[in-house]
């Protein structure tokens, strides 16, 4: 596996709208390998490969969640809303990490009774000396992101932004491997999944896709006190049944765990009762789109160090080769 | 005063036809068509024969209210709140339905409060309207279950520029569109007057559908809390600083090439501007920027203190800065590149 590339990936500062950095990367790995790749108005990377088929649209998203400057006190003190869903108690002591590579560190003072924690009491320090000091580096209107370094440990992988550049990792992998695709295929790196699937959105009313198929993390489900789903670490490609945004539709399901079965790549079923991916606003493009996702079970999402297993990763890019080579 | 006019008129959601009549009115032989969707949008088209780009410009009609729920034996109203806080509601004068029937919320003597009474909001549930009427059955002669019940407010200008209205959020958008549509402009444009802004941006969701601009630049009227026990980086806004520009907001992640493109206008020409300080919120941009395969938006806004009151404030210099930044942004090169 091309660990480095992961790692790669997983450094970019891609936060919702401001994704052109992981499109530089991306770009960059795919362009020989496709017959266009284009930006769309929303920011979307649209990479067509050509084929004889029904036309598929795949589907990860590039961004991740962040903090956007709101503010800088006189003091050098930087105040700031959420992009995504964001956890104070997440952030709390978290170092966050700008474009232009400063640092921010989230913390609030007083913290009588730990259960009050809040946004709006929690600020970012950059260790500026006053505002004018602060504004050299900073300005309102940007964005950071969790600062944490890409890390294989072991047979796991643990990272900021696994959701969703693993996504996008497994389809630039299956892409790579694919010989003799039998749709019609879009790449589609969407941008803004995070705030609400505003990316997907766009790209599936351009496209006008006869099926859906997007790669994103699901929770797994193995922890000490882990309330019960079937997904988890270890336990293979997982194909999602449903979550908030969609219900999978039978036909890509079926597709997806007979081709897990005829070549013998390891699977599991996954469902999500909370969050939603790209797929829920493809399947519901002018008059309906038959969609499915492949999921990578993963702990700790939306945090500084989001995890999951490299061989899990591995069943993912074999079960998309294997879906991809093979007609509905 | 063009302003006075629309923040006079009443249209609250679903209701907007006085306010989209004035529009009318105020652009007939400006434009070359006017028309009026299904769902109540105030569409215009300018130079509609020019090639290149073609700009949107944005604003929604409807304003925030009450609406009749139930009318009581006495001949009293019990409502229900479109985007009204219940804290301001006691004593609360009003216009009920299209007859504009003066009503009023009433509430306990305070001769009669307990000390709990006195220490609480009052519930939204417990209040009533009060439009001097004896019987359900007289009542009834008056109002339907389902009217609209506006702020009664009167247009006033007072300190040095400084106006107090309701329905600034977001007839200040109106007015910018229809003084800018006035201009002689070089660009295709299209105005679009929403309705259904407040209670989730309906009408735009429609708009948007059959829209084909290159750009949406969307007007509002947006919060402003500068005032005395606000924390600096909670104010959002500064009335009187400059029009704002939205960086992101609920509904929207606004495009950074336009928002530094009118930016770049703002300071050639030395218009005052500001960001709007918070993530909280939404607008029609929200609706616009997904639309068919996504059309970019600037989201610009005058700053009002005390909105979705009666008494909403504005800077007169803020509501001319807007309008002067947008036309010079619509003058520049910034948009033909």
């Amino acid at each position: 596996m091309n660990k480095e590339l992961l790692k790669k990936l997983c450094a970019v500062n891609g936060v919702s709208g401001h994704e052109g950095p992981v499109i530089d990367v991306i770009r960059d790995e795919i362009k020989d390998l496709v017959d266009s790749c284009t930006v769309d108005a929303m920011g979307n990377l649209i990479a067509h490969k050509k084929g004889a088929g029904k036309k598929m649209m795949l589907a990860g998203h590039m961004d991740q969640i962040g903090l956007m400057i709101t503010f800088i006190s006189d003091e050098g003190f930087l105040h700031f809303g959420t992009i995504g869903g964001m956890s104070p108690t997440i952030c709390y002591g978290t170092r966050f990490v700008f474009p232009n590579g400063t640092i921010g560190v989230c913390y609030t003072e007083r913290l009588d009774d730990p259960k009050a924690i809040t946004f709006d009491k929690m600020y970012l320090d950059i260790g500026a000396k006053d505002k004018e000091d602060a504004e050299k580096y900073v300005k309102i209107g940007d964005v950071c992101t969790f600062a944490a370094e890409p890390t294989v440990n072991g047979g796991a992988f643990i990272s900021p932004a696994i959701d969703d550049r693993m996504g996008c990792f497994i389809m630039i992998e299956a892409l790579k491997k694919l010989k003799n695709p039998a749709y019609d295929l879009y790449f589609v790196f969407t941008s803004q999944e995070e705030v609400g699937l505003r990316g997907a959105k766009t790209a599936a009313f351009a496209i006008e896709p006869d099926y859906g198929l997007s790669f994103d993390v699901t929770i797994s489900a193995d922890t000490p006190k882990s309330r019960k789903f079937p997904s988890k670490m270890y336990g293979g490609a997982a194909i999602k049944l449903k979550d908030a945004s969609l219900l999978c539709h039978p036909t890509m399901i079926n597709h997806l765990e007979k081709c897990a079965k005829d070549a013998n790549i390891k699977y599991q079923f996954e469902i999500l009762e909370a969050g939603g991916t790209d797929s829920g606003a493809i399947h519901v493009n002018k008059g309906g789109v038959p969609s499915g996702v492949i999921s990578i079970a993963s702990r700790y999402i939306h945090s500084p160090n989001e995890m999951c297993a490299l061989s899990d990763v591995e069943d993912c890019i074999n079960l998309t080769v294997k879906a991809l080579e093979t007609a509905i | 005063m063009l302003l006075e006019k629309l923040t006079s008129a009443c249209g609250l959601p679903g209701f907007e036809d006085e306010v989209r009549d004035i529009i009318k009115a105020e652009l007939e032989g400006i434009v070359d068509s006017i028309k009026v969707d299904r769902i109540g949008n105030l569409i215009v088209t300018k130079n509609s024969q020019a090639s290149g780009t073609h700009i949107a410009l944005s604003a929604h009609m409807d304003e925030v209210g009450l609406c009749v729920k139930s009318i009581n034996a006495d001949g009293t109203i019990k409502f229900v709140s479109w985007g009204v806080d219940q804290r301001l509601l006691p004593s609360m004068r009003l216009l009920v339905g299209e007859k504009k029937i003066p009503g009023v919320i009433g509430t306990k003597p305070i001769h009669l409060q307990s000390e709990a009474d006195r220490g609480s909001v009052y519930d939204i549930n417990s209040m009533f309207i009060d439009i001097g009427c004896n019987k359900k059955e007289e009542t009834e002669k008056h109002v339907s279950l389902g009217d609209f019940i506006a702020f009664e407010s009167k247009f006033t200008e007072f300190g040095e520029s400084k106006i107090k209205a309701k329905a600034l959020d977001d007839r200040v958008g109106c007015a910018a569109i229809i003084e800018i549509l006035k201009m002689d402009l070089p660009y295709k444009m299209t105005g679009i007057f929403c309705v259904q802004e407040e209670v989730g941006l309906r009408g735009s969701a429609v708009a948007a559908k059959g829209l084909h601009a290159d750009l949406v630049i969307n007007f509002e009227g947006t919060i402003c809390a500068d005032t005395e026990g606000v924390p600096v980086h909670e104010h959002v806004t500064t009335s009187g600083a400059g029009p704002c520009l939205s960086l992101m907001d609920r509904s929207s992640i606004y495009n950074k090439k336009y928002i530094e493109s009118i930016v770049a206008v703002a300071e050639k020409n030395k218009i005052p501007y500001q960001y709007r300080r918070t993530a909280m919120g939404g607008t029609d941009a929200g609706s616009y920027h997904t639309a068919g395969a996504g059309i970019p938006c600037i989201g610009i806004a005058v700053p009002c203190r005390y909105i979705h009151s009666p008494v909403s404030v504005m800077d007169k210099n803020d509501y001319e800065n807007l309008v002067k930044l947008v036309a010079q942004y619509l003058k520049s090169e910034a948009l033909t590149k």
